[in-house]
């Protein structure tokens, strides 16, 4: 089992788009910058034919800490969850 | 923000690369990561997280029109855990 990284998507740009490494790196990078930037401004993100980004706000509550059994607050946050669209799901249980 | 919002936010920031390959490197960006899951593989971006699949047990599953039970066989299914840097600064936004 492998793992994709952003080095292995430029280098596949470059040979597949005609792109220099130097600008395949570049788009790479700034394609995950975009998807934070707009996460980051509370806004969701659609990959139509990967997923949806989404964002929740989680209300504050009560926790422990699971090694001391102690009592701590959980402050209120704000958090990403992703959603596979059907596509993906759909290959993903078919392919595996 | 949409595919084409995006598409559109990076053709202005490479000026120097055609419309024609930004659209293309957005889709082919989205499609290498959908290989790399259907492959069975990870994705891991740093700063803003990485993929991976999640098993889930075959069960008995319902009909919720008709009520009949319907087996339902083992399947994976894509989990996106948030990296440290996109978690703080989305929580930070709060």
């Amino acid at each position: 089992m492998g793992s994709l990284t952003k080095a292995d998507m430029a280098e596949r740009l470059s040979s597949e788009q005609q792109l220099s490494k130097r600008d395949a790196k570049d788009m790479v990078e700034a394609f995950f910058e975009e998807v934070s930037t707009s996460l980051i401004n509370n806004e969701q993100v659609k990959l139509s034919g990967f997923g949806n980004f989404d964002l929740r706000d989680k209300r504050p509550r009560p926790g422990r800490n699971p090694k001391t059994g102690e009592e701590v607050a959980i402050s209120a946050r704000r958090v990403v969850t992703f959603r596979p669209g059907q596509k993906l799901k759909d290959r993903v249980e078919t392919e595996n | 923000m949409r595919k084409s919002e995006l598409i559109e936010n990076l053709i202005d920031r490479f000026q120097g690369i055609p419309v024609k390959s930004v659209e293309q490197s957005v889709k082919a960006i989205i499609e290498h990561m959908a290989d790399a899951l259907a492959a069975g593989d990870r994705i891991e971006i740093r700063g803003f997280g990485s993929f991976c699949l999640h098993y889930r047990a075959p069960r008995t599953g319902r009909n919720p029109k008709t009520g009949d039970s319907v087996e339902l066989a083992e399947k994976y299914v894509p989990h996106f855990k948030p990296g440290k840097e996109l978690r703080d600064q989305v929580n930070d936004s709060l």
